[in-house]
């Protein structure tokens, strides 16, 4: 009995050795690809906030106000006045009931046209 | 196997040559004993031995880790995953709606190493076809007296980076380098202030403030747990770009040599826009003033609205109406001695250009009128004592709590002494300075139901609380009395239909540096509550030394300067905070009253 259980603890121990030698490989090479990751992560960070700022430069209020009176005369915006507020009673009201369709137009085509992929 | 102690053979043999068989039975014990003792401390050193062993291993093993980590060069952990703060950097810095005031960039800072350079005659030309503000004769000087490192540029930009790359000497390296971006230019410049970099190296650099919220909430700012997360001012960006252009076309239009313009939430008492020109770029920050002799008002970086400490003029006069009405010894409609020259000891105090209101004027008229005499007579009711706990209950005689670096360095100017003729001159407002800040935490306190609260930068959630200084009622006659100024007094031009302006002006002398007042240089301000009927907003306008020059004469009174700016501003950024104007039916008496207006004190 007793050699039986020697050679099952050797064997019991070679098998752990193994199971450690994977597992230290698998944990180095996770490591590896998170240090990969965070340094892209990084890099998309500091690329995000230089958008950011670039978003902020570009619509900062001077800017807008230069291209709002350069473009004025197809946009023609104005500074925000106190005339400008309305009252619920300026909405038109929806209609009951919708109108009949009276002329159907065909928005799927008119027949199914094969294309080659 | 066991030795007898009385071995047969041997005792029998002592018996019969007459020994005593108990000395053998002595010698064996003897023996024995001596063998048991040898293995017993045989056995002991081996323990021994054992234990010293192990001892030697233990602190050996950790003898020689702390020798590996103290000579091994510092790794960060890398199992550890962090989150938001992999790059751990200054917060940046949003308006109330999230919009960026200030952010980082990346980029890079440009060193040298001397020893390592191939051609450092050729490397000086060339940096200095880069750079033009660097001259070749010095650099070269600097890469050949023998040093090992010089330091040539702070930040470069990719294009200057990439130039210098094409150099391609080996002798000139990058450092990455953290820098502070205000991607909106001046915009609220004197809020933000600015920065710096602290203490540099090859790898990172700090970059501190120096200046405005980047200096008095560095902590903050540099707290790599709150790094993510950015600090939520109240200004909103929009209203401060309204604000800073109505003022900056205000200032250009009336001469005047600075401006400054604060408006305020009354109930939470944020600061929605604080403007303070002329303004800088906090990009390229302006070195401050060495001359001794310069005022400081002449910098650019001088923010008059926290730092300038002024006489604010009549502005003041509605504290001293509401404290009289506070402790019962009038009502708006009370009359007054409002007879002009009035003569105190051996002081005259007279009206604007020489007027005389009198001899009687209800509490409502002094203050629309802007009578000095009526406000004199009222302060002298009130008394020195129960005016100066009055004032300082409104914050006058301390520094604003402002989050801005400077603001705790704006102290007022408080006459030493308070005999009764000062308790005269500061009911309406002169020989006790204030700055601009103070002035409207006090008109919030007044528009706000009398509550004194403590203004902000900070975004607030939700209503804030403070001390109780006056009852609502005395609050309401006193916004009342102010808007009356407005619709009947001295700051008519003030009206903006639908937003039910409600002020006070300001005129003082500006102070002579060798002591006594200017003739021509006056301080206008505008102190405004809108709308009257509800409360919301104060905006305090201050122009500097201003002239309105539109008709045949000179004019320098609040009233034809400070007035129609505030108005622009609120009839710009009402809107823009979603203050709906009120209709009101325009009266033919109020359409005849714009057109005669009253400019006075």
């Amino acid at each position: 009995m007793r050699p039986v259980l020697y050679v099952l603890s050797f064997l019991a121990l070679i098998a752990l050795g193994f199971w450690a030698y994977r597992e230290n490989y698998t944990t180095q090479a996770a490591l590896k690809e998170v240090q990969t990751l965070q340094r892209q992560i990084v890099g998309l960070r500091e690329a995000l906030a230089l958008q950011r700022a670039e978003w902020a430069y570009l619509n900062r209020p001077d800017r807008l106000r230069e291209l709002a009176t350069a473009n004025f005369d197809r946009l023609g915006l104005l500074p925000m006045e106190p005339g400008q507020f309305g009252t619920p009673n300026q909405i038109a009201y929806p209609r009951s009931a919708f109108p009949d369709i009276e002329m159907p137009v065909d928005i799927q085509g008119e027949q199914t046209v094969e294309e080659g992929l | 196997m066991r030795t007898p102690l009385r071995p047969l053979a041997r005792i029998l043999q002592a018996r019969e040559d007459g020994l005593n068989p108990d000395s053998i039975e002595k010698e064996n014990l003897r023996l024995r004993h001596d063998a048991m003792r040898e293995k017993a401390r045989g056995r002991a050193e081996f323990r021994l031995l054992i234990l010293c062993a192990s001892f030697v291993l233990a602190f050996g093993a950790i003898g020689a880790r702390m020798g590996l980590m103290a000579a091994a060069v510092p790794m960060e952990p890398r199992t550890s995953a962090p989150g938001a703060e992999i790059i751990a950097q200054r917060a940046d810095i949003t308006d109330r709606n999230g919009r960026i005031l200030a952010t980082n960039m990346t980029t890079h800072a440009l060193y040298a190493h001397p020893k390592v350079m191939v051609d450092p005659k050729g490397v000086a030309a060339k940096l200095e076809a880069i750079f033009p503000d660097l001259k070749a004769s010095d650099l070269e000087r600097r890469f050949t007296d023998g040093r090992s490192f010089v330091w040539i540029r702070k930040v470069l930009s990719p294009e200057q980076m990439q130039s210098v790359h094409d150099i391609g000497d080996p002798g000139l390296l990058f450092g990455p380098r953290e820098m502070r971006l205000y991607p909106n230019g001046s915009l609220a410049a004197h809020v933000l202030g600015g920065t710096s970099f602290g203490a540099e190296g090859v790898h990172s650099a700090e970059v501190i403030g120096t200046a405005g919220v980047e200096k008095a909430l560095d902590a903050r700012l540099r707290d790599p747990a709150q790094g993510g997360k950015p600090l939520t001012l109240s200004i909103d960006l929009t209203i401060q770009s309204t604000v800073e252009e109505v003022l900056g076309a205000g200032m250009t239009m009336l001469n005047a040599k600075g401006a400054a313009a604060i408006l305020m939430d009354v109930r939470t008492g944020e600061i929605v826009a604080l403007a303070s020109l002329p303004t800088f770029d906090p990009n390229d920050r302006p070195n401050p003033l060495v001359d001794k002799n310069a005022e400081p008002g002449d910098s650019p970086l001088f923010n008059r609205a926290v730092q300038g400490v002024y006489e604010l003029g009549s502005t003041f006069k509605i504290f001293a109406a509401a404290q009289a009405m506070e402790l019962g010894l009038l009502t708006p409609d009370s009359m007054v001695d409002a007879n002009a020259p009035m003569r105190w000891g051996r002081h005259l105090i007279k009206e604007f250009e020489g007027k005389n209101y009198g001899p009687l004027l209800s509490v409502s008229d002094v203050i629309a009128k802007s009578s000095n005499v009526g406000t004199a007579h009222i302060a002298l009711m009130i008394g020195p004592l129960r005016q100066q706990a009055f004032l300082k209950s409104l914050g006058f005689f301390d520094p604003t709590p402002l989050e801005l670096i400077e603001a705790p360095g704006a102290r007022p100017l408080i006459p030493k002494k308070w005999p009764e003729i000062v308790t005269i001159t500061t009911s309406y407002g002169h020989g006790m300075s204030a700055s601009p800040m103070h002035l409207a935490a006090a008109y919030a306190a007044i528009a706000n139901g009398g509550v004194m609260i403590k203004p902000t930068l900070l975004k607030r959630e939700g209503p804030t609380t403070g001390v109780r200084v006056m009852s609502e009622k005395t609050a309401f006659e006193a916004v009342k009395m102010l808007r009356r100024v407005v619709t009947e007094g001295t700051a008519s031009l003030g009206e903006v239909p639908g937003y039910e302006v409600a002020g006070k002006t300001g005129t003082a002398d500006k102070p002579k540096r060798s002591g006594g007042y200017y003739d021509d240089k006056v301080i206008n301000t505008f102190a405004s509550v809108f709308p009257a009927s509800n409360p919301q907003y104060v905006l305090i306008v201050t122009l500097d030394e201003p002239t309105d020059t539109t008709m045949s004469e000179e004019r320098r009174t609040a009233g034809w300067t400070a007035v129609p700016v505030a108005a622009e501003i609120i009839r710009r950024v009402a809107p823009l905070m979603g203050l709906r104007p009120k209709v009101e039916a325009l009266s033919l008496e109020a359409a005849a009253l714009d057109a005669v207006t009253a400019a006075s004190n």
